[in-house]
């Protein structure tokens, strides 16, 4: 790939236009869309129009909102541990950054290859809530600290759950490599018929809901948005935040719910792939080029079926109560997903 | 030392005495420490400027009181500086979501006084737009219930359809929020041409409102996890704080002055039901307004159907004085009772005016149903008590 420039680009360079790569290509468009698909979604969902004005139809609400964020004053309160406060938003925003490094996009566009990319994401996800909880800690606001505990609470909480529901994937691919995994679905068949691959959703099914249940608690989307809980903390351990460090956390919130529906794509919709059967398509050697092209689209349009998901859940349901919530996932969700893992184990060996 | 020096004062000691009981508390179990929250004056759950000073165990409440007064606007001394009619005008503000039943037992009171009475047609166009403000006020509540708890949708069907209601006492009065239309002997105008077929289909899709709320949001399992058993006040609490309303009923009360208080309107004219529920818990309370609102539109589809004919205003002479005396009316308002205690000395306004407005005694039981529960019960408890912030202050 880097040979196409015509020139040598030492590694450091590669990951950093890498990097760069990854937020022009990925994310911002990923923000974007995810924002205004969801925003018009939520207001006809609510029977009102939503965001008319800017652009046509309102498309470019997002921009016109960003203008209007960055001219706002950048307050940081007296008491506030200002170093720590002004750095807990770029934490967060780089756990969704550092995420979207393992996701693949077709069979030769991705940025990493990692050998262990779950795992590798699942790690870094969690890096949000050391964010959170900084913001939550350094902003002197008691709002703030009881969101920035209760975020840590949820957060730590919902991991567990999250992992569990993976491993379920993990053993039935045989491989933590998210490539792999693509290809494991789409070159896979359910017992004996390829003609849909074996997207992990049919097979793994309660753990994908398992992991759409996690996934909104990790996002803190309703009903489990106890860490912002805006009728209660005001806006939790975003209360002080202004201008454009509130804007981080504001497109880091869209943007880590757009990148985590791409992780919930590849791992159980089959990513970016369509069944390898249909073009007698062997292993990813003899995937034909063109689903560079055309496997980022199959990936957006799999990650808005994902996102409208999860946001019409967080739009229709009022939120739990934090030792609700609690309870919900040490007792409801962990065991299921733990019985999901041994059924799959068991249906793996005897198989 | 001023008597309101010595009232505060008071006041703060015995706040700052049952703060240190809290931490004493606090410090015999683990050494932790107490944290005050200040919920309010400026909060987005108190809709208005209340203000909760809660004293917290983690996210537990140890303490917790109402501070009320952040929003006084002294109605009943400006009462003393206006003449009877402009009174209507004043106390339209107490309630803002229902301010056509904030008028009618004002009126009520001078007309007692006056010892003159609407005439049938007024009465019941009186109690038409009397439910109407009450629809409008407790449809609002079923949506901003959702709001209090995050889901967001809900408030949004509730504006549209409340909608509705404010077109109907905009068309009947002129004034959307504030209708100032009720009068000393009757209405200022009769009905416009066409209202009643129109408010019939405003009630039909009312009651499709009711249904949908009662399936989004009643009906799920997180919305009864957060309601059911919190904030649960027995019926002698209720009755010795001295609730009124929903309130009340839902602590199995059957209390209705729409009923039991004989008054020239036309409630009795009507065949309905006062809903009360056993519980009274948070879910209660919510559930009792639901099918209280299905109730007020069978009263308005009734009594659109015997709106009987004749004049709308009863014989009074043009400048209004209003003989010796005192008179005390009150009506079951959408939050409640609320009652006008009436002092005349026979001028042209009243001597003086005491107000009884249902969110004051509503709130006064906050302390005791906020002990124990959570941070985020504090919301739906205070939610569901249903309070504006208009009508505590006054």
């Amino acid at each position: 790939m880097m040979s196409m420039l015509a020139v040598e680009v030492p590694y450091w360079g590669q990951s950093l236009l890498r990097v760069l790569g990854g937020i022009v290509a990925v994310l911002l468009p990923a923000g974007t869309i995810v924002y205004v698909f969801l925003f018009k979604m939520m207001s006809f969902m609510q029977s009102r129009l939503g965001p008319m004005e800017a652009g046509p139809y309102g498309s470019l609400q997002l921009v016109a909102e960003v203008g209007k964020w960055l001219q706002k004053e950048d307050i940081v309160p007296e008491r506030a541990d200002a170093r720590i406060f002004k750095m807990s938003p770029i934490v967060v925003l780089l756990s969704t950054f550092l995420l979207i490094a393992v996701v693949p996009f077709g069979p030769d566009a991705w940025f990493t290859d990692f050998e262990v990319g779950i795992f590798y994401a699942l790690a870094v996800s969690s890096l949000s809530v050391l964010g959170i909880l900084m913001a939550g800690w350094s902003s002197a606001n008691k709002y703030s600290l009881l969101g920035g505990l209760r975020a840590a609470g949820q957060l730590i909480a919902y991991e567990l759950p999250m992992v569990l529901a993976v491993i379920g994937v993990i053993i039935q691919a045989g491989t933590m490599n998210l490539q792999q995994i693509v290809i494991a679905q789409n070159s896979g068949s359910m017992f004996g018929f390829s003609g849909l691959g074996n997207p992990y959703v049919i097979t793994q099914f309660v753990g994908f809901v398992v992991f759409m249940i996690a996934i909104q608690a990790e996002l803190t989307q309703a009903p489990f948005d106890m860490p912002i809980a805006e009728s209660e903390l005001v806006s939790g351990y975003m209360t002080e935040y202004s201008g454009f460090r509130f804007l981080i956390f504001f497109i880091g919130e869209f943007a880590t719910a757009g990148v985590f529906s791409l992780i919930a794509s590849v791992l159980f919709l089959g990513g970016w792939g369509v069944p390898f059967a249909w073009f007698g398509w062997a292993d990813v050697d003899s995937v034909a080029n063109w689903m560079n092209i055309v496997g980022p689209i199959i990936m957006i349009t799999k990650m808005m079926l994902v996102a409208f998901i999860i946001m019409w859940v967080r739009f229709s349901y009022p939120r739990f109560r934090e030792d609700q919530l609690q309870r919900f996932a040490w007792k409801v969700l962990i065991p299921v997903s733990l019985a999901n893992i041994a059924l799959t184990s068991i249906f793996k060996v005897v198989m | 030392m001023s008597l309101t020096d010595r009232v505060l004062g008071d006041r703060q000691r015995l706040a700052y005495i049952a703060s240190q009981a809290a931490d004493a508390r606090l410090n015999v179990e683990l050494e932790t420490e107490g944290m005050t929250l200040n919920i309010g004056p400026q909060h987005p759950a108190t809709h208005g400027t209340l203000r909760i000073i809660a004293r917290l165990d983690g996210e537990q409440v140890v303490w917790a009181e109402p501070s009320c007064g952040y929003m006084h606007r002294g109605y009943e001394k400006l009462a003393e500086v206006r003449t009877y009619p402009q009174v209507t005008s004043l106390v339209n503000r107490i309630d803002w979501l229902g301010s056509f039943a904030n008028e009618v037992p004002f009126i009520l009171a001078a007309e007692k006084l006056m010892e003159v009475e609407a005439p049938p047609r007024a009465q019941h166009i009186r109690t038409i737009l009397f439910e109407l403000s009450r629809i409008a006020n407790v449809s609002l509540f079923l949506g901003d219930l959702g709001v209090q708890m995050g889901a967001i949708t809900p408030v949004f069907f509730a504006f549209r359809d409340r909608e509705y209601v404010l077109n109907l006492i905009e068309g009947a009065t002129g004034g959307r929020f504030h209708p100032n239309f009720d009068r000393i002997g009757g209405l200022k105008d009769d009905l416009p041409k066409g209202w009643i077929a129109e408010t019939k289909a405003v009630m039909k899709k009312l009651r499709n409102f009711c249904d949908q709320i009662e399936d989004l949001l009643f009906g799920n399992e997180i919305f009864q996890s957060r309601t059911r058993g919190i904030g649960v006040i027995p019926r002698d609490i209720a009755l010795q704080y001295g609730l009124s309303g929903a309130n009340l009923r839902a602590s199995g009360v059957d209390w209705d002055l729409r009923r039991d208080h004989p008054l020239p309107m036309a409630w009795n004219k009507a065949d309905w039901k006062v809903w009360t529920h056993p519980d009274g818990d948070s879910f209660a309370r919510c559930w009792v307004r639901l099918q209280e609102t299905r109730e007020s539109t069978r009263i308005v589809d009734q009594l659109l159907d015997t709106i009987p004919s004749g004049p709308i205003m009863a014989k009074v002479p043009k400048i209004i004085k209003v003989p010796e005396g005192e008179a005390w009316v009150s009506t079951e308002n959408p939050l409640g009772e609320m009652g006008y205690y009436v002092v005349s000395r026979g001028e042209l306004g009243p001597f003086r005016v005491k107000i009884r407005s249902a969110s004051f005694n509503n709130i006064s039981v906050a302390p005791w149903a906020l002990r124990g529960v959570y941070v985020p019960d504090i919301i739906t408890i205070l939610a569901s008590l249903y309070f504006i912030l208009g009508d505590i202050d006054r």
